[in-house]
């Protein structure tokens, strides 16, 4: 069977498979009635719960709730986290300043600033925004400093007997070489941002993805859950996708 | 342009952990020469040539240029590394066109330079690649034409064929020959290869490590015509040989 090895080959073929498989078994499970639909809705059901979500304009409201606290969130902590980490990727001493205390707050779980932002900042949406900033600028500006560490020497020297200065060198060799590896701290560093969204939510909040599933929770709709977890799951893979597609565009050159 | 290192030594570190590099060094380089440096690794042979590009300061004497001191990295002295030397994002021409643009010049300059230089090495045809899919030989005559293109007073090489192989090292060393002769640029060459410093240079000078310093200098005043014949005849033999005794007689592992 020639065209079926040529067909898993494909690169996101097993990738589905993999996926379809677990819906299957899912469907498997639930229309045989083994378990108790209130734990494990079928597919079904989660497919009507989502579609009634959609159809009442409350899906969308969530979504663009949870995306736009994340965006914002996101947004401040991925720009200033690139002037800091460059600075402290080229500078020993401000490196030195700041290493040790970024560190140690990066390892301070960040849903545990929940009270204390609610405390000085009230249930809007600030506190929100802020807690995905704490936790994700300095896992950002770290890896982005090691990302500048990692500059070949020679590339900045070269530049250096070539008449540059600081600002030129930063932008016109550091800025490009770290690129791809920005990209990707940012990628992966959205995914925390996206986790902190909806442990806010759950927390405190009137709408949103989150929300949503802690008051489903309230009225045991576990078909709710199940869509609200595959909404979230989805958005954040398209989120992913979506990077990864401007890597490849933008630097075509590392890959 | 007459380029003076005058009894310059170098140390790094500090108290006993002090490690001094070089010794007293002294040479020129004049408008047109070919001078290499040969020493094996430690000889600190890649430092001078830090120091005369600015990236190191001195720990004494000094480094001038036309009687002027130098300091600080300028676009008079050129520099061509052994790797990482062009920047990976940009094609060919732009990696040519970098350094220009740095000093600020205008647009229609960079382009027609930019074909001119790509054209002196050989490479007009791949202008438009990018440097991984260049070879290690073709990368590095990129890299000589981004420095020629910013015209330097002298060029630094730092073992720019030291990551090549065998046959493309040799016929590096003919195109470098090649370019000095119809350019008359001034060069200063880093290796650890006495043939490829016999080859080209006019001037060579040993370098002795731990702490580097030069033991010796010849004049090669030899037919260079033809490389391929310069490198099995007799005087050049009987040369490289004398002077790879001494450099032996300097490897302190080998003595003992």
């Amino acid at each position: 069977m020639p065209s079926l090895q040529r067909l898993l080959r494909h690169p996101w073929v097993l990738g589905i498979l993999g996926i379809l498989a677990v819906l299957l078994l899912w469907w498997i499970t639930t229309a045989s009635g083994s378990v108790n639909k209130l734990f494990l809705p079928s597919p079904q059901a989660v497919w009507q719960a989502g579609q009634r979500q959609w159809g009442s304009g409350l899906l969308l409201k969530d979504a663009l709730a949870s995306i736009q606290r994340v965006f914002i969130g996101f947004a401040m902590s991925a720009g200033l986290a690139l002037p800091v980490g460059i600075t402290m990727g080229t500078s020993p001493v401000i490196c030195r300043l700041l290493e040790p205390l970024m560190g140690l707050i990066r390892y301070m779980p960040a849903p545990a600033f929940i009270p204390l932002l609610i405390i000085y900042f009230g249930l809007d949406e600030l506190p929100k925004v802020l807690l995905i900033f704490i936790g994700t600028f300095f896992f950002n500006t770290l890896m982005i400093m090691d990302a500048v560490k990692f500059v070949p020497r020679e590339l900045v020297e070269t530049a250096r007997t070539l008449g540059g200065r600081t600002l030129p060198i930063l932008l016109k060799v550091v800025a490009p070489f770290i690129a791809p590896q920005v990209l990707d701290t940012y990628r992966i560093n959205m995914a925390s941002a996206w986790n902190l969204v909806i442990v806010a939510e759950l927390v405190a909040a009137t709408e949103g993805l989150g929300k949503r599933i802690s008051l489903a929770q309230r009225f045991l709709r576990t078909d709710e859950i199940f869509m609200g977890l595959i909404v979230i799951g989805l958005i954040g893979l398209l989120i992913d996708l979506g990077f990864r597609a401007l890597m490849r565009r933008a630097c075509a050159w590392a890959n | 342009m007459h380029l003076q290192i005058a009894d310059v030594s170098k140390s790094f570190g500090y108290g006993a952990r002090t490690k001094e590099v070089l010794r007293q060094v002294s040479f020129a380089v004049n408008s047109g020469e070919f001078v290499a440096l040969v020493g094996s690794s430690g000889s600190g042979k890649s430092t001078v040539l830090r120091l005369i590009a600015g990236l190191e300061r001195p720990s004494a004497g000094s480094i001038r240029m036309d009687g002027r001191p130098l300091s600080a990295p300028g676009s008079d002295r050129g520099m061509v590394f052994q790797k990482y030397s062009l920047y990976p994002w940009l094609t060919a021409a732009q990696n040519v066109a970098f350094g220009m643009e740095l000093q600020g010049r205008p647009r229609a300059e960079i382009r027609e330079r930019t074909g001119y230089f790509l054209e002196v090495v050989g490479l007009a045809d791949a202008a438009r690649r990018l440097p991984r899919e260049l070879s290690g030989g073709m990368q590095q005559r990129v890299a000589i034409a981004r420095a020629l293109a910013a015209e330097p007073q002298v060029l630094l090489l730092d073992e720019p064929f030291g990551a090549l192989d065998i046959q493309i090292r040799e016929s590096m060393q003919e195109f470098l020959h090649n370019l000095w002769r119809r350019t008359g640029l001034t060069a200063l060459l880093i290796t650890h290869d006495l043939e490829e410093a016999l080859l080209l240079a006019g001037t060579v000078h040993i370098l002795a490590p731990a702490p580097g310093r030069i033991v010796r200098s010849v004049t090669v005043d030899l037919d260079r015509s033809s490389l391929a014949h310069l490198r099995v005849s007799r005087p050049f033999l009987d040369l490289r040989e004398e002077l790879a005794q001494c450099l032996r007689g300097l490897e302190p592992a080998l003595v003992a």
